[in-house]
């Protein structure tokens, strides 16, 4: 069993490697590879992933399968794939014999091998992750996945995701979609629409067109729907939408109040949002069953971006009570709620990681917004990016990455999506068509 | 996976469906300056306007009684400036009841999404109750905020931000409610 080392997510990502690279002839089995995030040095480990073998009419989905597996662990920062011109074994055959000493001999750590072959529309891809050093699979790391073809990336992202889980000790979370914004035209005429993709910028599907203003989606916890706010009605209000029929209501309807900021509990029962009347806001919640409203703050301020802990038991919001955008965290059930946000600047978008340990926030301060994360309490704040505007972080299923809203200043200012390491590393940029805002990541899919 | 092809079955029913639903935001609204309701880009067709010199047309009002106030950096509270132009406001809306008014709230691209959303709810509440104090009955009164969704000005100085930091009353004809 490889379980993480205690982990104390600092300033820094280190990887560990269990494997002593200089034992010459090791007597006694050596620690499996992993990977442990805390302080120390940073060092891709090298792996292996030759194309996976065509066991009968997989065609382009062999090669194209690989290339997505190394394109997801390489992805992370914490692998780098050793090509296949370098390899001097070839693998030939799922089940037959590995030439260990090939593989130690390009210093690959771990080898990845795999096979995929195609009926119909029926696609199998079975893998194995090997420690190469002790010549022996990682224990779990020996599995099939089968579908339909047109699901091909879903299972190299599932491959992908029980090589990370294994080496890092962390969830997987490649096999996820986003919901996000889709924008177009200029500035001063954003043209919106919902949009869902694969975690890396694949598959993208258009979920509304772009009539009306649509801001902020946010998917259930089994991801089966979205709630969001639409200008639809002419007017904000949060709308419900099923991801698969595409249908969609407006929710709690009263006019003369803009309705904004939706999230879903933990449960999927309810939403907690924000309700605007006469120019001031609270959260309220709504039970999508009986519809009943329940007022949780009642403070003649900006009370807004409320999101559960993963328990349930406490939301954690941003007020202006003070003057100042702030972070408060209260119990689900409502009430005046705790300060946790205490630095210069301002403090917004609070965002409960889905492992229950941090908070994702914006900050404003000195002309630069950031993303940054702090313990549930306040405490270790962290700013992870800097920029002209960075807003809106999202939660990998794993709690471990964010994405976020990156937009570039002046007149021909354009939006785009990031994702950043809660170390602070590897920030890079989500392909994606076009101008793009508002992301939020789904769970891991069954 | 259905999913495309839903979408495009979707998108072709609201086609049809936009066509009872002009371009919202398409040739008529944001365009350049200030004039006539392009500053408001909300929800308003443009035509109709009539003649700026007719003192009860919509031209007459966005150009010659003023249309909008603008506010500090995340601040609501209205001006002696904004106060002078919505008491001409309040005159105007009185002496032309056939009219009704939606107030567009507005902020500037400095600040988060929802914050900025209600920023500006707080605004268009701001003219509201003016309005309200000096006379115009509240049911022609609806107020609307697209916080920093719909600038006037695209720059990224105060310059064009404090264009952008503003409460649009946009006039719609024959809605006295």
């Amino acid at each position: 069993m490889i379980r993480p080392m205690r982990t104390t997510f600092r300033t820094l990502l280190a990887l560990a490697f269990g494997i002593g690279t200089l034992i010459a002839t090791p007597v006694l089995a050596q620690e499996p590879p992993r990977i442990v995030i805390g302080p120390g040095v940073i060092e891709p480990m090298p792996i292996a992933v030759p194309t996976f073998i065509d066991e009968g009419g997989a065609g382009d989905y062999a090669r194209e399968i690989s290339r997505v597996v190394i394109s997801d662990l390489e992805g992370t920062g914490f692998f780098r794939n050793i090509g296949e011109e370098a390899h001097i074994s070839r693998i030939t055959s799922f089940d037959g014999g590995v030439a260990f000493e090939d593989w130690k001999a390009i210093n690959a750590q771990v080898l990845v091998t795999g096979a995929v072959s195609v009926a119909g529309d029926r696609i199998t891809v079975k893998f194995r992750a090997y420690d190469v050093f002790n010549g022996n699979t990682l224990e779990g790391a020996a599995l099939q996945f089968a579908g339909t073809t047109d699901g091909w990336r879903r299972m190299a992202h599932k491959v992908a995701d029980v090589i990370y889980s294994k080496i890092t000790g962390e969830g997987g979370y490649f096999d996820s979609r986003v919901v996000f914004v889709s924008e177009s035209g200029p500035k001063n005429a954003r043209l919106k629409r919902l949009a869902v993709m694969d975690y890396d910028g694949a598959n993208v599907a258009y979920l509304t067109d772009s009539n009306a203003i649509v801001l902020a989606p946010r998917f259930s916890p089994a991801g089966d729907r979205i709630v969001y706010t639409s200008f639809e009605t002419g007017f904000p209000r949060i709308t419900l939408m099923d991801v698969a029929s595409l249908q969609r209501r407006a929710l709690e309807e009263q006019p003369g109040t803009m309705t904004f900021a939706p999230r879903f509990s933990p449960d999927g029962q309810t939403v907690v949002f924000s309700l605007e009347r006469g120019g001031n806001s609270d959260i309220y919640l709504l039970d999508l069953n009986s519809g009943a409203l329940t007022q949780l703050t009642n403070s003649p301020s900006i009370e807004t971006a409320p999101s559960f802990s993963p328990d349930g038991s406490q939301i954690v919001f941003e007020s202006d009570r003070t003057g100042v955008q702030q972070i408060y965290v209260m119990p689900a059930s409502g009430g005046e709620g705790t300060r946790i946000s205490g630095g210069e600047g301002r403090y917004g978008t609070p965002v409960w990681s889905p492992r229950g340990d941090y908070i994702a926030f914006t900050k404003q301060n000195a002309g630069r917004f950031h993303i940054g994360v702090m313990r549930t309490d306040g405490s270790e704040e962290r700013l992870l990016t800097a920029s002209f505007l960075d807003e809106g972080p999202t939660w990998a299923p794993n709690g471990r990455v964010l994405m976020f809203t990156r937009e570039t200043s002046g007149a021909g200012g354009q939006t785009s999506l990031w994702s950043v390491d809660i170390t602070g590393r590897n920030l890079k940029q989500i392909p994606t068509d076009g101008p793009a805002s508002d992301p939020a990541w789904s769970p891991l899919l069954p | 996976m259905s999913l495309a092809a839903k979408s495009l079955l979707l998108i072709a029913v609201l086609g049809l469906a936009a066509c009872n639903n002009p371009d919202r935001y398409g040739a008529g609204a944001g365009g350049a300056g200030g004039a006539g309701g392009a500053g408001g880009a909300g929800g308003i067709d443009t035509t109709g306007l009539g003649d700026p010199n007719n003192p009860t047309s919509i031209a007459y009002f966005n150009q010659t009684v003023g249309d909008r106030v603008l506010f500090a950096v995340d601040q609501s509270t209205l001006s002696p400036e904004g106060r002078a132009v919505l008491t001409r406001q309040a005159q105007w809306l009185m002496t032309n009841p056939g009219y009704a008014a939606i107030i567009e709230g507005h902020a500037d691209e400095q600040g988060t999404r929802e914050y900025n959303l209600n920023l500006g709810a707080k605004r268009a509440a701001a003219v509201q109750n003016f309005l309200i104090s000096q006379g115009v009955p509240a049911g022609r009164l609806r107020t609307i905020s697209y916080g920093k969704e719909r600038p006037l000005e695209v720059c990224s100085e105060e310059a064009c931000y404090a264009k952008n930091r503003r409460a649009v009353t946009v006039l719609s004809a024959g809605a006295g409610v």
